[in-house]
């Protein structure tokens, strides 16, 4: 007992002094298990955000778009093998993570829950979605556990990236004809709560944020990082010309803040639960990819063993 | 004239890339694997820049206001000039790594007689695909073993795929009066030297892989002067969505 205390009490001394936490390291168990929700759920998101995505490769406008599109969607894929290679190291198999999300024990960013309805998204998907998954991001190259921060450096990189292509999707919008123009507002309107909400429950409302805190899972809390997100994205906004769809969006001299008006925390919840517009879809295209593929990952470990036993044989 | 040959042609070149790319970029994102998904999208990825190349080939040729995005978007379907094999669906990954593989093994033996094209540019954009299409024939040529010769299921499916697809192949061979002026010219490649080592190299992997050769007839194939099967109208409504909805805008 007085063994174990003294393991916990090293734990938080070495990730108070800033070291990183590594894999063959002794870590509490419940440490463990929340960097395999985190994470799993992050490269979760990474998979099931190449659908909405996916959606308009094969509209794509032009040639040099398609190109991009389809890049921009690979890279996601490269960041869900990344990640589901950093949850590996603690105890946990890709096909058993792939299982959580199939049966919906397994969350994934709630933002791809909503459809893309227009090319337009693909730009508000950029500057908004990866935007304020780079916030989240950014703090987390910095957190304690080593390949989760490593994979998150590498990450940052190509979202950065994919925010500024986002964004010069919107900007050609935008200089373009009224009809691109519309496009562009109507996808503002859609996007711009769902990204709100994608920083999570408001601080009094989670539950998970001390402890992430104290481990230094989290630097920053939801309302923090919430915050910090509407002051970047207002003035490029307004560069752009586009209205944020909210009315009390407006500087706050005396914070140095913008303040801005109340989530719908009610939809919040319904799209978590499981009820948002396009849930069953995204998920039931996972599975179905997973299902559909299985004949085929069968054959390449029978064939591999036929080989290796050719082989022996030949060795003989 | 004589230039507008050159122009059909890379029509056909290009077509045939951006039909199959299209086909592969409709699996973005549904992969039987992970690494599966990146590698096909990668081909994918390859192919459109191919067509790039061909296009933008094409759009100087023409001249006036044409550009590589108007020949790509805003043609007919009898303007298309892509072989049948390239438009067939992705029934299941036995048809879309079969189709790859059919296509690959023509891609590569293509290209690499086009390395010595009299035209500068078809030459160097053949040079630099044939990097590319080394790799896709590699990566299809071992799906087709691993497949072909993996399990029973496997095997049957991939069987199927093959009966469907291997008929088409020998449209490629099939000279259209824009070919044989092209090969001619030294411009274009000669499809019945290529024709003898196509059925050598792919005959050997479909051994290796455990499957049957078909003993079926060529299928009725005449994609490169313009008849498509019914596939291509419906990847066209997809494909020039944007550019016929929103007709004369930058994106």
């Amino acid at each position: 007992m007085q063994n174990l205390q003294n393991l916990e009490t090293n734990f938080q001394a070495n990730i108070d002094a800033g070291k990183r936490i590594e894999p063959k390291d002794w870590m509490p168990e419940k440490y463990r298990k929340t960097h395999i929700r985190q994470i799993s759920q992050h490269a979760h998101s990474e998979i099931v955000g190449m659908l909405p995505e996916g959606n308009w490769i094969t509209r794509a406008p032009s040639l040099k778009r398609k190109c991009t599109l389809l890049a921009k969607v690979q890279d996601e894929a490269g960041h869900g093998l990344y990640l589901y290679s950093a949850a590996e190291t603690l105890g946990i198999s890709r096909d058993e993570m792939f299982h959580q999300l199939h049966t919906g024990k397994a969350k994934y960013s709630s933002i791809f829950n909503y459809p893309t309805l227009s090319w337009a998204d693909m730009g508000t998907i950029g500057w908004l979605v990866d935007g304020a998954a780079i916030i989240n991001q950014v703090m987390l190259t910095r957190t304690s556990f080593g390949p989760y921060a490593r994979a998150m450096v590498r990450i940052c990189k190509e979202e950065s990236f994919h925010q500024r292509q986002g964004f010069e999707i919107l900007m050609t919008l935008m200089r373009g004809t009224d009809a691109q123009k519309e496009m562009a507002q109507e996808s503002v309107n859609r996007f711009w709560w769902p990204s709100l909400m994608m920083f999570g429950p408001a601080d009094k409302d989670s539950p998970n944020t001390e402890q992430s805190v104290k481990w230094k899972i989290k630097l920053k809390t939801n309302d923090e990082l919430r915050q910090r997100f509407v002051d970047i994205i207002k003035p490029q906004a307004d560069f752009l010309g586009l209205t944020l769809p909210d009315p009390d969006l407006k500087w706050n001299e005396k914070r140095g803040h913008y303040d801005f008006g109340e989530i719908d925390w009610e939809e919040f919840w319904n799209v978590v639960k499981g009820n948002g517009p396009c849930n069953k879809e995204r998920v039931k295209a996972r599975v179905d990819a997973w299902d559909e593929g299985a004949w085929f990952r069968d054959a390449a470990v029978a064939y591999a063993e036929k080989k290796g036993k050719r082989g022996e044989e030949a060795a003989a | 004239m004589e230039k507008d040959n050159l122009y059909q042609y890379l029509l056909m070149l290009g077509d045939n890339s951006m039909i199959l790319g299209h086909r592969l970029s409709e699996l973005c994102g549904h992969g039987p694997t992970l690494e599966t998904d990146i590698a096909l999208t990668n081909i994918s990825l390859d192919l459109f820049g191919q067509v790039r190349s061909y296009f933008q080939y094409a759009a100087k040729l023409k001249g006036g206001d044409s550009s590589e995005d108007k020949i790509a978007f805003l043609r007919y379907e009898n303007q298309h000039k892509n072989v049948l094999l390239v438009e067939q669906p992705n029934t299941d990954l036995a048809h879309v790594f079969t189709r790859q593989f059919l296509f690959d093994a023509f891609h590569k033996l293509l290209l690499e007689d086009l390395k010595t094209s009299k035209d500068e540019t078809i030459q160097a954009i053949a040079i630099k695909s044939l990097k590319e299409v080394d790799y896709h024939l590699r990566f299809s040529a071992q799906w087709m073993k691993r497949l072909g010769d993996g399990t029973e299921e496997s095997h049957a499916k991939m069987q199927t795929a093959l009966n469907h697809l291997y008929p088409y192949v020998y449209e490629f061979f099939r000279a259209t009066d824009v070919e044989k002026d092209m090969k001619s010219q030294g411009i274009g490649v000669d499809l019945e030297k290529i024709q003898k080592s196509y059925f050598m190299m792919v005959n050997d992997v479909i051994n290796a892989s455990t499957l049957t050769i078909p003993e079926t007839k060529p299928r009725q194939a005449e994609g490169k002067i313009g008849r498509h099967s019914e596939q291509l109208g419906y990847i066209l409504s997809d494909f020039q969505y944007m550019q016929r909805a929103y007709p004369d805008m930058v994106w």
